[in-house]
């Protein structure tokens, strides 16, 4: 081999960015991948047959999964027709929580207040229904177009209609803040998140369609710390944008891949958690550089991380939710599972 | 009329095989007050004799979210015991039983149904636990211009659609070659699956055959591992990969519907031979034990009664003899979508027209 060639080759290795096991990345797999580097695994193990359903009772996709105070398990799932379904501590069938509620056409994802109210986002309706623990209906917010009155969802580079106060354009997710203030993230029609009173009464909003520090491209998931700061998975631009309490940008996370689904955990010591999930449409080219869930400190540190993809116990298939229960008890709502997962962590001292 | 039929069908021309008698138990399945069979269009037994019928009972129908519409229903999954006794249902209101394909039972009595327009595989436990989803449902169907109501499209995907799961998330990767036509993406994302199989080792093998026109190969949890075929006529293309069955060995038997044919792979996908004068094989199974057979149905479609005919052959393709015809009556056959060789003389075949399974014992 001349010279010429082997100068020639090293540049070419070179330019193709090999990873870490000395294999190629494809262009797609360079974008998908998580920046950060040489991140320790955390061990893990996960409940097997955790949640027990009711004879002729089946998940469809697991959008969304939530505990409340006493660790009931609550479950959002696309079946048959969108069903939101209540466990207890052990997996044990509870019941049913707004079987036929006008709010329930898509699910998209569940969260529980610190009153242990019950609040489904559903992406179908473009409602928010906030449930009671008996499963009432306390307050709606977003309202439902009436039948022939369909919007429809602008194709990728149409402008989405200006975003009204108090309509949603395919929202993701929903949070409180200490105060009860409720943030949401909106979404796949529209690009912002929007802070209301613990009331339901609009305050103000944040974000447009761009990826400038403060813009946003897919909004898919948020959650609130003990400050009542704003972490905001912006999917699509594979970053966490943090903002303070007034919706102003504080900081940018993007080591940790496109966060699908984050969550801080409660006490005195939060931490948080961002899933880089695998794709949802199964593609094995993406599915070998995605799928693990990062363990940060709240300015952003990554501690560590776990989870491979695959549909064996322990794997992940697509996280869209999780709940932080504590530091090293994690639930996974997951998509092409159609299942949810209790994640113990073993974090070594 | 019936020789005519045979002479002119598409790829009968040298296959005059003799005649196999046969009897048929027609009403062996005995369904609830008030609950119909519609299109059987799967049927598979276990190892106890259960049978399980994946039929479709109504059309899928949609409902309209704040912007896109959603699909549900239209497909059920029976379960009868080996007297045709009702057992139960398994997977009602679950997610994706759109439009019926095939079922199909593994050796450890596991049950996995396909979806043509859900383009959904579910491996339910034998109790019907959901064990394993494989694909993805769209998340939303057109109406109108960009596509049909579901039930109505019967699954047609045009050519060049492949891996687009319409909503389905992100797209299917770039940086790589374009795909051939009905290659797919990798992975398991299908665009109107027909059929599944697996080998001795657990390993999956799907035929992605309505829109895509591919065979895919997982590993027994569900891992892709590799996929084969594109569009088209030559050795390893495919034209409606209708059906698939392995034999003892891990080779793959694909129905090749729309060339005419059978295409033999060995277990890497590597194309073997293939077999012809059988027809447009709709439906194909080998039977197990020391002398396997392989079967094949030269359905008739559903706005004729020509053909219908099911082939017995060796493995190496010798035809041995052939049964049956297209009708309405017993022992003819209406449009049979799959059939089940648990045992070599004893088939299930479910028909689309007929709405029933029949029980064919060869003599």
């Amino acid at each position: 081999m001349k010279k010429s060639q082997r100068i020639c080759l090293a540049v070419l290795a070179l330019l193709s960015m090999p990873n870490f096991f000395g294999q190629t990345l494809t262009r797609a797999q360079e974008r998908a991948k998580a920046k950060a580097q040489n991140v320790p695994e955390i061990p893990y193990e996960s409940a097997p047959n955790f949640l027990k359903l009711p004879t002729g009772v089946y998940f469809g996709e697991v959008v969304g999964v939530a505990t409340n105070s006493k660790g009931h398990v609550f479950v959002y799932t696309r079946s048959y027709d969108t069903r939101l379904l209540e466990f207890d501590q052990a997996g044990k069938f509870v019941k049913e929580i707004g079987e036929g509620v006008y709010g329930f056409a898509f699910a998209h994802a569940v969260r529980v207040d610190s009153q242990d109210n019950i609040w489904a986002v559903d992406e179908g309706t473009n409602m928010i229904v906030k449930f009671s623990p008996e499963g009432k209906v306390l307050m709606v917010l977003g309202h439902r177009p009436e039948s022939g009155e369909v919007p429809v969802t602008p194709g990728f580079g149409v402008a989405p209609p200006a975003a009204e106060p108090y309509t949603f354009n395919r929202q993701t997710d929903v949070a409180f803040d200490p105060q009860g203030n409720i943030f949401v993230s909106d979404g796949y029609g529209n690009s912002r998140v929007v802070k209301y009173d613990k009331n339901g009464r609009y305050i103000t909003s944040a974000g447009s369609r761009g990826s400038e520090p403060g813009q946003l491209n897919l909004p898919h998931t948020l959650t609130a710390d003990a400050k009542g700061n704003i972490y905001v998975g912006d999917r699509s631009n594979s970053r966490i944008q943090v903002f303070d309490n007034d919706l102003k940008l504080k900081t940018v996370y993007d080591q940790v891949g496109a966060p699908w689904a984050v969550c801080i955990t409660p006490g005195p010591h939060q931490y948080l958690y961002s899933s880089n999930s695998n794709p949802d449409n199964n593609n094995s080219e993406i599915m070998a550089v995605t799928g693990e869930v990062y363990k940060m400190e709240l300015d952003g540190t990554i501690l560590g991380k776990f989870g491979k993809p695959g549909k064996q116990l322990g794997e992940f298939s697509t996280i869209h939710e999780m709940d932080c229960r504590s530091e090293n008890e994690i639930y996974t709502a997951e998509i092409n599972r159609w299942g949810v997962q209790k994640i113990v962590l073993h974090p070594k001292k | 009329m019936r020789i005519i039929s045979i002479l002119i069908g598409a790829g009968s021309l040298f296959a005059q095989a003799p005649e196999i008698a046969f009897d048929s138990a027609p009403n062996l399945l005995k369904m609830p007050d008030r609950m119909y069979m519609g299109e059987a269009a799967g049927v598979a037994t276990n190892s106890k004799g259960h049978i399980y019928v994946y039929t479709r009972t109504g059309d899928a129908y949609a409902t309209t979210g704040t912007s896109r519409t959603f699909s549900h229903g239209g497909s059920r999954l029976f379960e009868f015991d080996q007297t045709g006794k009702y057992v139960g249902e398994i997977g009602q209101n679950s997610y994706g039983f759109l439009v019926a394909q095939s079922v199909r039972v593994d050796p450890q009595d596991n049950i996995w149904i396909v979806d043509k327009l859900s383009s959904l595989v579910v491996k339910f436990a034998p109790d019907g636990r959901v064990l394993m989803p494989m694909g993805r449902k769209p998340e939303a169907i057109f109406v109108g211009a960009r596509g049909g109501v579901p039930g109505a499209g019967r699954g047609a995907v045009p050519a060049g659609a492949a891996g687009a799961a319409p909503g389905g998330g992100r797209g299917r990767g770039e940086g790589g070659p374009a795909p051939l036509p009905g290659a797919g993406a990798p992975g398991d994302l299908f665009n109107g699956p027909s059929d599944v199989a697996w080998d001795a080792q657990g390993n999956i093998f799907i035929s992605d055959g309505f829109g895509n026109a591919r065979i895919a190969k997982f590993d027994k949890n569900g891992k892709y591992l590799k996929s084969w075929g594109s569009r088209g006529s030559e050795p390893g293309q495919f034209n409606n990969p209708r059906s698939l069955a392995t034999d003892a060995q891990g080779n793959i038997y694909v129905a090749d519907k729309g060339n005419n044919r059978i295409q033999v792979f060995d277990n890497d996908g590597t194309f073997k031979t293939e077999i012809a004068g059988v027809g447009a094989p709709t439906a194909i199974c080998i039977s197990p034990g020391s002398h396997p057979y392989l079967y094949a149905s030269n359905s008739n479609e559903v706005n004729s009664l020509d053909h219908g005919e099911i082939y017995k052959m060796e493995l190496d393709g010798k035809v041995l003899g052939q049964f049956g015809r297209a009708g309405h009556l017993i022992k003819e056959f209406g449009a049979v979508n799959q059939i089940d060789c648990r045992r070599a003389n004893e088939l299930y075949v479910g028909e689309l027209m007929n709405w029933r399974v029949q029980k064919i014992t060869l003599h």
